[in-house]
């Protein structure tokens, strides 16, 4: 994309920005156009810039989108953890309370066998492979979010025709990132406002 | 076991091991495939290599001697080592490929940008490394006692010789392939003995382990003492000796053992009636096989038991040798998916140290007097399969045991060598060859000079300090943006002295009892120390996080489809 940004501000035909103080004057000499106000002033503090802009540049913004990613993936992490923690540390605390379960024989094996010498080899592949699928699906989500274009992200920006822009102005908060496909990841799709 | 078999097995491996190694410099690249391998490897190949690499000595000889000895606390050991990848693959594995770093100290210094904390990690490398060379050595020279009866000494010194050679000519750690192929040997080397060491126990009646009697002689056994030992007799016993017992000198003629401490000097041979109760080398738990076959029986086993848990599934992301193989990967995904099909190896392969020992408590007893249950694998296929299929079986698990140790000592030894030239002495190739002999010369020494202890006890030890020091600058160095330098620093110095000082201490003159106990499994204590002193201090220090730190987040953790800056970092190579 060009470095000022998007094609600027769609049907204003050529309004610069801070458009909502020219608005009275303008409005006199194009009839039939519909005041975009509030709107206008949303889609200005949206990012023009692809995402990884915004990391590259570590702004507010991609520091925000980063954050989130590790955070997810630390999520994800640390409940992997907690899984494994549960079984290699409960197993001990197992064996040392409930005596029966020390001595109790499996397939004519003692229990701590079995599944020491045995069951547990398949569990731990079992807990990476559901890792690895979703820690690869929180990767192709952040993927998807910072890489997509922006006109794809912010249809307010880009629309040519203002077509869409006719029928926004409602609830400031209503469709953002109509293509969002995958799994629902609020935090990152939401800074509408960046942190300082 | 027939020597001439045995040492076949070992010669044939030798031999392998020194052709690849440097004819295999010609055909590969030059110096390091590493950087054009990445583009060509294969997530199962380069899993095997990582297999190849890990399973030392310890994994092959050591655990079924614990196991035979100790019982079923010990199993935990091959389920944290294998376990070790799983947390390794949740926290780090591809975070630690994307950062690009090859060596563990060139972590430290991309994330920390601080030559201080990278040289502090390059001391822990070496000194991790040092303690994982020592136990190879060590039981190296228990192979060759075993198979021809050479001394201690010989073992050592033939792998060190090895080694050298080939990390001198470039060889063995640069070629993927063969470190694959080393897993798939030893694999091969416990598995197919395996299949009739049970056919012969099913035919001789499938007797099982749950006595209420420490084990005993199942028939008329002679036992050579290979070293001197002090043996516990439990109740009196008749046997000849031919030797020289409690420094008195028998030949060949019966001797009354009373109940108590016996000391047995080395080269003495002792033939026990059939049906006599196995004396015990002194130090070893006498135990019912009942006892044995149950969990937490001794004393202190329980905080034994979390520690090892503790040291094990947290020390492999630590070790030396694991990081740079990583850097094998094409990217973050294919060093996670490598990782998975690493777990998958390993599983397989610590199926089989359990029937090992288990088996050598029925058909080897007597190795629980001679105090070398280590040498319970090379042991077994002789004394339950005998004849040609018994030497062959025995050449195979030799040459198994001998690839264990080149593969692990060549992968520690270069990573160890690369530290030591580029962070000790001055760098470049004469560094790096000072470097190697450096790294291979101290622990040989050690292992002549320090008291003879498990392979797999000592190499425990080594994933305790490196628990309680790489751990903690890993996890927070990839999770937590408030780490900062001297935060870092403090826990690494920390965690490295304390676990360090317990190693000193087990390995010269360990304590009784629960200090004991401590000192022996330091990890429960150490680790949560290192990452308190790490948080703490780097809370005390807030202005010292590195100022490149959130570069270096985008760099660990976002994909590589996205295109974004990453930073300019490169590690130095040798």
């Amino acid at each position: 994309m060009t470095p000022g940004g998007p094609p600027p501000d769609g049907a204003a035909g050529g309004a610069p920005d801070g458009a909502s103080a020219r608005l009275p004057g303008g409005a006199a000499t194009a009839p039939g156009r519909v005041l975009v106000t509030g709107s206008r002033a949303r889609a200005a503090r949206r990012p023009r810039y692809p995402v990884t802009r915004e990391i590259d540049e570590q702004t507010g913004l991609g520091e925000a989108y980063m954050r989130s990613l590790v955070r997810a993936q630390f999520r994800l992490a640390a409940r992997l953890c907690a899984v494994l923690g549960i079984v290699v540390f409960g197993l001990p605390g197992l064996f040392a309370l409930v005596p029966q379960a020390r001595e109790q024989q499996v397939l004519g094996l003692p229990l701590p066998w079995v599944v020491l010498a045995g069951a547990i080899y398949p569990c731990f592949v079992v807990l990476g492979r559901l890792y690895v699928r979703l820690a690869e699906r929180n990767e192709d989500d952040f993927a998807e979010l910072v890489d997509r274009d922006p006109a794809a992200r912010d249809p307010l920006a880009t629309d040519p025709t203002g077509a869409l822009a006719t029928h926004v102005p409602g609830p400031p908060g209503a469709p953002r990132a109509p293509d969002a496909s995958g799994a629902p990841r609020p935090r990152p799709s939401g800074p509408a406002d960046p942190p300082a | 076991m027939s020597t001439a078999y045995g040492l076949a097995g070992v010669v044939v491996v030798v031999l392998a091991t020194v052709l690849i190694g440097t004819l295999g410099v010609r055909i590969s690249r030059t110096t390091s495939d590493f950087y054009v391998a990445s583009r060509t490897v294969t997530p199962l190949r380069n899993a095997s290599a990582i297999g190849g690499e890990y399973l030392s000595a310890a994994s092959f000889l050591g655990i079924a001697g614990l196991i035979l000895a100790h019982g079923a606390d010990m199993l935990w050991l091959p389920v944290g080592w294998t376990g070790g990848y799983l947390v390794l693959l949740v926290l780090v594995s591809a975070p630690l490929r994307r950062s690009g770093a090859y060596t563990l100290p060139d972590f430290a210094e991309a994330r920390l940008e601080s030559m201080a904390v990278r040289r502090a990690a390059s001391v822990l490398v070496v000194l991790i490394s040092w303690l994982y060379l020592l136990p190879q050595f060590q039981s190296a020279g228990l192979v060759l006692r075993t198979v021809a009866g050479a001394p201690v000494w010989t073992g050592g010194v033939l792998i060190a010789v090895v080694v050298a050679v080939n990390v001198l000519v470039g060889g063995m750690r640069s070629i993927t392939l063969v470190q694959a192929f080393q897993y798939w040997l030893k694999l091969t080397a416990l598995a197919v003995p395996i299949v009739f060491l049970l056919l012969a126990w099913r035919y001789d009646g499938a007797p099982g382990l749950s006595s209420n009697l420490p084990p005993r002689f199942p028939e008329r056994t002679t036992v050579s003492v290979g070293l001197a030992v002090t043996v516990n007799v439990t109740e009196p016993v008749r046997v000849t000796a031919d030797g020289r017992v409690d420094g008195r000198t028998v030949d060949g003629a019966p001797l009354d053992l009373a109940p108590g401490p016996h000391h047995i000097d080395q080269g003495t041979s002792v033939t026990f009636p059939g049906g006599a109760s196995v004396p015990h080398v002194q130090g070893d738990p006498v135990k019912t096989d009942r006892e044995w076959s149950i969990p937490l029986g001794g004393d202190h086993s329980l905080y034994a038991t979390y520690s090892l848990i503790l040291a094990t599934f947290l020390g492999t992301m630590g070790l030396p040798h694991v990081l740079v193989r990583f850097y094998t990967n094409p990217d973050g995904r294919a060093a996670r998916r490598t990782t998975v099909m690493v777990l998958s190896l390993l599983g397989a392969f610590y199926l089989f140290p359990a029937l090992y020992g288990a088996l050598g408590r029925l058909y080897t007893p007597e190795l629980l007097m001679t105090g070398r249950t280590d040498a319970v694998v090379l042991t077994l296929p002789g004394r339950l399969v005998g004849g040609l299929g018994g030497d062959l079986l025995g050449a195979l698990v030799t040459g198994g045991a001998v690839a264990a140790f080149l593969s692990t000592s060549s992968g520690i030894t270069v990573s160890v060598a690369g530290v030591l030239a580029q962070d000790i002495l001055r760098g470049g190739v004469r560094s790096f060859r000072a470097g190697t002999l450096l790294a291979l010369v101290v622990p040989l020494a050690l292992a002549f000079a320090a008291r003879s202890l498990s392979v797999a006890d000592v190499v425990g030890l080594a994933f305790a300090v490196a628990a309680s020091t790489f751990c903690p600058l890993l996890v927070l160095g990839v999770w937590w943006r408030r780490l900062t330098v001297p935060g870092a620093l403090a826990g690494l110095v920390t965690g490295g002295t304390l676990a360090g000082a317990a190693v000193a201490w087990t390995i010269t003159a360990p304590p009784a009892g629960l200090a004991g106990a401590l000192l022996a499994e330091p990890a429960a204590w150490t680790v949560p120390i290192a990452f308190a002193v790490m948080i703490v201090v780097s809370w005390c220090t807030p202005r010292r996080v590195p100022p490149g730190t959130a570069r270096m987040m985008v760099r660990l953790h976002t994909p590589e489809s996205l295109n974004v800056d990453r930073g300019t970092w490169r590690p130095k190579r040798v």
